[in-house]
């Protein structure tokens, strides 16, 4: 049985189509469609439900050891306001999840985790933890909406004062007022632009659905679903767990490399077995498709009739108006150029490794 | 939903347009469009290609799916409406337009419906 996050309604009546994923139903997509859904991102604002992601508190004079062991990125020495994006390791070395952490005070963090590794996480955390710490599974009491576009600062201006909007990416305010509600505002995001992640108490998460749309209208704000979020990503070149990394995959071999401190004081869980692994034999690349078709996950790729790897994403991008695709490779196979195939359903469409990210936003 | 009172359909949501002579004209109905989203890719037939009722036609891709068009009859194809290759939003957009391709009949097709017959499948599966 799925559950329904507190914007449930507010879906519906946008004329959302729902879908199970996660646990959750959601909606794939309104009535405007993906691709004006994806456009409306680039090029103004889109709003999206994301409170299917879970939050996990850890807390105790140990929490950040905790973290260090936990995760392999370096957790230590991030202010009070900040966010930081790590993997999450298995003994093998192989990816649990990847989450943000916040840093709510020193020794107080709020860890973000993916809603379809929820369970898995809590209990790996609560399986690991150690020492003075506590860890408390918020994800029932905290709702998350993401306002995210070249437009999504002068939107939320219009419902928060400007002191309480954190300027820079990859931070956060606490307990400031959007629309009169109580919500940590984040400048974070998963689509490639500029924007906030906003976590409110469930039951206020309609009203602050419906303020920012209000306030969002003449922007050109359109409520996004699921599908949108999973072009944007794409074409973002962003991560997504189960698809560029999983157990099995590491995450040098998903590209995380910089996110991995193997030199922490802290040794992390995997450390060891990463260092046994040596050099990684396989690495994540970017293909554009420039023969006709669209790779989807899980597709053949191959190098002079070899094979040499597998898609794990793949879409048309509606912004770059072609078809992309991730692998992971063979390393031999990775230089910006090289010409790959990839078997679409029984036909070898042409592609060529191209850099990451596909699509990257101008700054201001 | 929109279904047109002068075309034939089949359970898998294609449209049959008569021509004339025995040629037929083939399409997505509106509920297949809307179904399945925005529509960013299409793969035709080649002229001359024989096909069964039933065979695969054509397939579609939207943003998240891929999804075969059958061939509601069987015979020969004749044209392609290649300006679907470079538009394939033409189908969401105006679907009885967006014929996919045009078959010369080798049987009299069997089992289609009509458009009240369309519209209660529709209602059923619904």
């Amino acid at each position: 049985m799925e559950k329904k996050t507190p914007l449930y309604a507010c879906h519906e009546q946008a004329g959302g189509k729902i879908v199970p994923f996660a646990g959750y139903l959601l909606p794939v997509q309104y009535g405007t469609g993906v691709i004006a859904e994806h456009m409306a991102v680039r090029t103004a604002c889109g709003l999206f439900d994301v409170s299917h992601m879970g939050e996990v508190l850890i807390e105790g004079p140990d929490a950040l050891y905790n973290l260090q062991r936990l995760l392999c990125n370096d957790m230590d020495g991030m202010q009070d306001g900040r966010v930081r994006y790590s993997p999450m390791l298995c003994e093998t070395g192989g990816v649990v999840d990847d989450v943000l952490v916040y840093r709510l005070a020193q020794d107080r963090y709020l860890v973000v985790v993916n809603a379809a590794n929820h369970d898995k996480d809590v209990a790996w955390m609560q399986a690991h933890v150690t020492g003075d710490a506590t860890l408390r599974d918020l994800s029932d009491e905290v709702a998350q909406l993401a306002l995210q576009g070249p437009r999504a600062q002068d939107i939320l201006l219009r419902l928060a004062s400007a002191q309480d909007i954190p300027g820079k990416y990859y931070s956060f305010t606490a307990h400031r007022p959007v629309a009169g509600i109580d919500c940590l505002i984040s400048r974070t995001g998963y689509t490639g632009e500029d924007g906030f992640e906003l976590y409110c108490a469930p039951a206020d998460a309609p009203a602050l659905w419906n303020a920012l749309l209000q306030a969002g209208a003449p922007d050109g704000l359109i409520p996004c679903g699921l599908g949108a979020r999973d072009t944007l990503r794409l074409e973002a070149a962003m991560p997504l767990y189960g698809h560029e990394m999983d157990e099995q995959v590491t995450p040098l071999e998903a590209g995380l490399g910089v996110f991995v401190k193997m030199d922490k004081q802290v040794p992390f869980i995997g450390r060891d077995a990463l260092v046994a692994r040596g050099e990684p034999r396989v690495g994540r690349v970017g293909l554009r498709m420039t023969g006709r078709g669209i790779a989807r996950e899980g597709c053949a790729v191959y190098c002079d009739g070899i094979q040499v790897g597998r898609t794990t994403s793949g879409t048309h991008c509606p912004y770059l108006g072609h078809a992309v695709a991730m692998a992971l490779v063979d390393s031999r196979c990775r230089e910006e150029g090289t010409p790959l195939e990839v078997d679409v359903r029984g036909r070898r469409i042409a592609a060529e490794v191209v850099p990451l990210p596909f699509y990257r936003r101008s700054r201001k | 939903m929109n279904i047109p009172a002068e075309l034939r359909y089949t359970r898998s949501h294609e449209w049959v347009r008569q021509l004339e002579g025995n040629i037929v004209e083939i399409g997505l109905t509106d509920h297949a469009q809307d179904a399945l989203g925005d529509l960013v890719f299409v793969n035709l037939p080649q002229v001359e290609d024989a096909v069964a009722a039933g065979d695969t036609l054509a397939d579609v891709e939207s943003v998240k799916a891929v999804s075969d068009v059958y061939s509601p009859v069987s015979g020969r194809v004749v044209e392609v409406n290649e300006e679907l290759l470079d538009a394939p939003q033409r189908i969401n957009e105006a679907p009885y337009e967006a014929w996919m391709a045009r078959i010369e009949l080798s049987a009299e097709p069997e089992g289609l419906l009509d458009a009240a017959e369309y519209a209660k499948a529709l209602e059923e599966e619904a």
